[in-house]
């Protein structure tokens, strides 16, 4: 039996191409884009050897500092939106709505298949002062404030960015992390009130550590994503003002396609490699600690 | 796990409640606080597209001088025409249909494949090549985006919305393995066996025998793609220099260059067309949508 599905031909004719295709398409130049960043140049120009040039460059160059901060910032406050969101979504979900719940988690999640670039604009034109008020300032007004130029200074339209990225995703983590708790056994939960735990006691000592598993799942997802964003500041700032809400990701575009630096925009992509790679080990070092004490 | 135990044990020994537990499992969302969090939550979700809709109907003075609560003055249906001809919407969400489709019937063919390959077939070395597929799931679409810009410009392919389709098909492929991996796990390779003994290759069981088997997986993971593919920009913007080769969301990002002047009725119009697209396959599809992105996720 094992010669039929030990079929070396077989199975080269079925693996081999997407082996290939994967392999000539992410492996290599993955390893070529690492050759790029001792070089200088582009591709219509021609490159030339730059030796280690790109690296202290990018030890010295405060365009990385702060774009690395603004990345990280972003992960840090968009993953804990995300999830806290949609953590209490889920639990208004499962012990609020519980049969009604199928129609407002299916409306809920919908901004997550929306495109990114559409959601971007009209999130611009949603929270625009000028050349019309929009429904955000009309509201202020109505309300008897002033209007803010919320894409005037680079603090408020981080905000904008963070209101607009957690309204895309909290419906996903919702749906994901109510799988989660409906996994919790009614008994578990009848037990802890019949010993009197209710509310947020009940939450805190029981539902919480149950759902721990999921929730860290969540998490390192969600900063897998949050490190990468594009889309969404693109379309939404394109790292306005000024650089003020550039992350790595742009910072790499716009070095690489609008200055045509090709070699030292391999070397930030390299840097926002490491750091993907290096907070996401931390992440799950952190998360298998947590498990194995709760 | 502890934290389990403790209470079912001390259950029956504790002490018993003064009065019925509250129980808001119970209780259907009959508070008054529920109602209001369910009416806010329902405003912030459908008012953006309420307002985008309306205003993709007014025309540009209406939109500039009117509140923007107010309806349209006048409705602009030709906003649409507009937005679709003079916009190059047309265009553009052709681009995007003849570099999503093969991209995905492409994707899913070789990822079905070796996703057999990973989990039905018995050989030396199939853990490990999965996980060299998983590594591509980690390493940000930026480590690639300048070597391929160079193998395309070196080959010709510049011109043309292949580049697009090509590397659609490489970085969709992990999670597509990935999850054809999975899948096949439930199917028992008994069934391959019964199959070949029939005399039927391997290959074509492949074909005939665990396509079928696996035809709501490749729906759920076609579905997955179709909307990271569709809504990419990333890719899209490395790759199409030209302005004829420009994809629904370039385009739509370019728009307002187009018209020289801003015209914002044809503008929120070609947000609508391209938000629309997406929420009808969500209207129709949406259970299948959600199980098949958050099913990702947990994997990936």
């Amino acid at each position: 039996m094992h010669r039929v599905l030990g079929d070396r031909r077989a199975i080269a004719i079925l693996l081999g191409p997407a082996l290939l295709v994967y392999s000539l398409i992410m492996l290599v130049p993955m390893v070529w884009s690492l050759g790029y960043s001792f070089t200088k140049g582009n591709t219509i120009n021609g490159f030339t050897g730059n030796g280690v040039a790109n690296f202290s460059r990018l030890l010295d160059d405060p365009a990385v500092r702060d774009a690395l901060w603004f990345t990280l910032k972003y992960a840090a406050v968009v993953t804990a939106g995300q999830v806290i969101a949609g953590y209490l979504l889920a639990l208004l979900y499962v012990f609020f709505l519980r049969r009604a719940s199928a129609l407002i988690r299916t409306l809920v999640f919908f901004p997550v298949v929306l495109p990114t670039v559409a959601v971007g604009l009209l999130f611009q034109k949603f929270f625009q002062v000028a050349p019309q008020t929009g429904p955000v300032n009309s509201l202020l007004n109505a309300l008897g404030f002033e209007s803010v130029d919320f894409f005037g200074s680079a603090g408020s339209a981080f905000w904008v960015l963070i209101v607009m990225d957690i309204w895309r995703s909290m419906g996903f983590y919702a749906v994901l992390l109510f799988a989660g708790l409906v996994d919790i056994p009614d008994e578990v939960l009848e037990s802890a009130r019949l010993d009197g735990a209710t509310g947020l006691a009940l939450i805190r000592r029981i539902v919480l550590p149950l759902s721990l598993p999921v929730l860290m799942s969540s998490l390192v997802f969600s900063i897998n994503g949050t490190l990468k964003v594009f889309d969404s500041i693109v379309a939404l700032t394109n790292g306005g003002p000024g650089t003020g809400t550039t992350p790595l990701t742009l910072y790499m575009f716009q070095t690489s396609f609008t200055y045509s630096d090709y070699g030292y925009g391999s070397t930030i992509a390299l840097l926002l490699t490491v750091v993907c790679l290096m907070v996401s080990l931390v992440v799950y070092r952190v998360s298998r600690r947590d498990l194995t004490e709760g | 796990m502890a934290t389990i135990d403790t209470p079912v044990q001390t259950a029956a020994g504790g002490p018993a409640p003064a009065r019925p537990p509250r129980t808001p499992r119970g209780r259907r969302g009959n508070r008054l606080w529920v109602r209001i969090v369910v009416a806010l939550l329902l405003v912030v979700e459908i008012y953006p597209m309420i307002w985008m809709f309306l205003t993709s109907l007014k025309s540009n003075d209406d939109y500039l001088n009117n509140s923007t609560w107010s309806l349209p003055t006048t409705w602009e249906w030709g906003n649409y025409t507009e937005a679709w001809t003079t916009g190059n919407i047309g265009l553009y969400v052709q681009n995007s249909l003849l570099a999503v489709v093969p991209a995905l019937a492409l994707m899913l063919l070789l990822g079905t494949a070796a996703g057999f390959a990973l989990q039905i077939m018995v050989w030396k070395g199939r853990s490990l090549t999965l996980l060299v597929f998983l590594a591509g799931m980690m390493v940000p679409p930026q480590m690639i985006l300048l070597p391929l810009f160079t193998v395309y410009f070196r080959t010709g392919l510049s011109g043309t919305l292949w580049p697009l389709v090509l590397t659609y098909v490489g970085t969709g492929l992990p999670l597509t393995v990935f999850m054809m991996a999975t899948y096949y796990r439930t199917v028992p390779r008994e069934l391959f066996e019964a199959a070949t003994i029939d005399g039927a290759g391997i290959l074509r069981a492949f074909w005939t025998v665990s396509l079928p088997l696996v035809r709501n997986a490749l729906l759920t993971v076609g579905l997955v793609q179709f909307f990271f593919i569709w809504n990419d920009l990333l890719i899209a913007l490395t790759f199409t220099n030209n302005q004829d080769l420009r994809t629904i969301q370039v385009g739509l990002l370019n728009f307002t260059g187009d018209f020289g002047a801003t015209q914002y009725g044809p503008l929120f119009a070609a947000i609508c067309i391209n938000v629309f697209g997406t929420l009808l396959i969500y209207l129709f599809l949406n259970q299948k949508v959600m199980k098949g992105l958050t099913s990702g996720a947990v994997k990936g």
